[in-house]
């Protein structure tokens, strides 16, 4: 069952993707693009997902366990340190150079537009270069 | 039409799909934990199923059905505009930075900025204004003084 849920939830948030604009880099690079002709639609999309999202996970916080029995798996750290902001604006910068994040790179690659791949086979060698890097350091 | 110097593009903005279609991120995200206790953060996701990580099956579902999503749109419907801005070498940057950059920041779009910011984690707080902040001026710089 939890598997049929987790397929479900993988779709619906792709669906959600396409519709909401964000699989269209063009139109995410005018998201990022406040001193050109700005199109603020994604913003939106943040608003719509945080009003939909927010009391389920407030709900899920408090829980143990999921309603089909699954441990309640929610990050509880808090503090701040260089790897996340780092990170983070390393990730910010390649969103800004292309207009693709993970979640609509993997929506679309399956449409048919050979760009994505390359962006797909790149991204995930990034990230196979920080399981090594990882590895290495913990050795 | 300008506001604050902001010329806002008023052709392109869609402000009722954007909102649908982020009620149905954020519908997604909802029963994910609901059902299967775990974040829908994409980046995650991806890193720990390449890693073999806990809960394998379970993420790799989700991923499935994330890539499945194109297709199934294309049972009922034409695609919407798939366009982009960028060459070859650029998406191969952009790539190696979006796969470096989540995952030693913990997250990406997904994770930080609609599953953190909604339970307001402070580390996806500063790591959503961290990104985005970076994406304004990477923007910026490219479009605005390198290039015209």
């Amino acid at each position: 069952m939890r598997k049929l849920t987790a397929l479900l939830a993988g779709l619906l948030f792709g669906i959600g993707l396409l519709l909401a604009g964000m699989a269209n880099p063009t139109k995410v690079l005018g998201f990022l693009d406040l001193a050109g002709a700005w199109d603020p639609s994604l913003a939106l999309v943040m608003v719509g997902a945080i009003a939909v999202a927010a009391g389920p996970l407030a709900w899920a916080k408090g829980r143990a366990q999921s309603l089909l029995g699954a441990p309640m798996q929610i990050p509880a750290k808090r503090e701040l340190d260089p790897r996340l902001i780092g990170g983070s604006l390393v990730f910010g910068i390649g969103w800004g150079i292309a207009g693709i994040c993970p979640g609509p790179a993997l929506a679309i690659l399956l449409s048919g537009h050979w760009q994505v791949s390359v962006f797909v086979l790149a991204m995930l060698a990034g990230m196979l270069l920080f399981t090594a890097l990882e590895r290495r350091r913990s050795h | 039409m300008s506001i604050d110097g902001v010329a806002i593009d008023w052709l392109n903005f869609t402000p009722w799909s954007s909102l649908a279609g982020g009620a149905l991120i954020g519908l997604a995200a909802s029963l994910f934990v609901l059902f299967n206790g775990r974040i829908a953060g994409i980046s995650g996701l991806l890193g720990s199923v390449l890693e073999g990580g806990e809960g394998r099956a379970e993420k790799g579902l989700f991923l499935l059905g994330l890539l499945l999503a194109p297709l199934v749109w294309g049972l009922f419907s034409v695609l919407p505009t798939i366009e982009f801005q960028s060459g070859w070498l650029g998406l191969l940057v952009a790539g190696l930075l979006v796969g470096v950059g989540t995952r030693y920041g913990s997250g990406c779009t997904s994770g930080h900025g609609v599953c953190g910011v909604s339970r307001l984690s402070p580390r996806s707080l500063v790591a959503t204004f961290t990104f985005m902040a970076a994406g304004f001026v990477t923007v910026f710089v490219l479009r605005h003084l390198l290039g015209g």
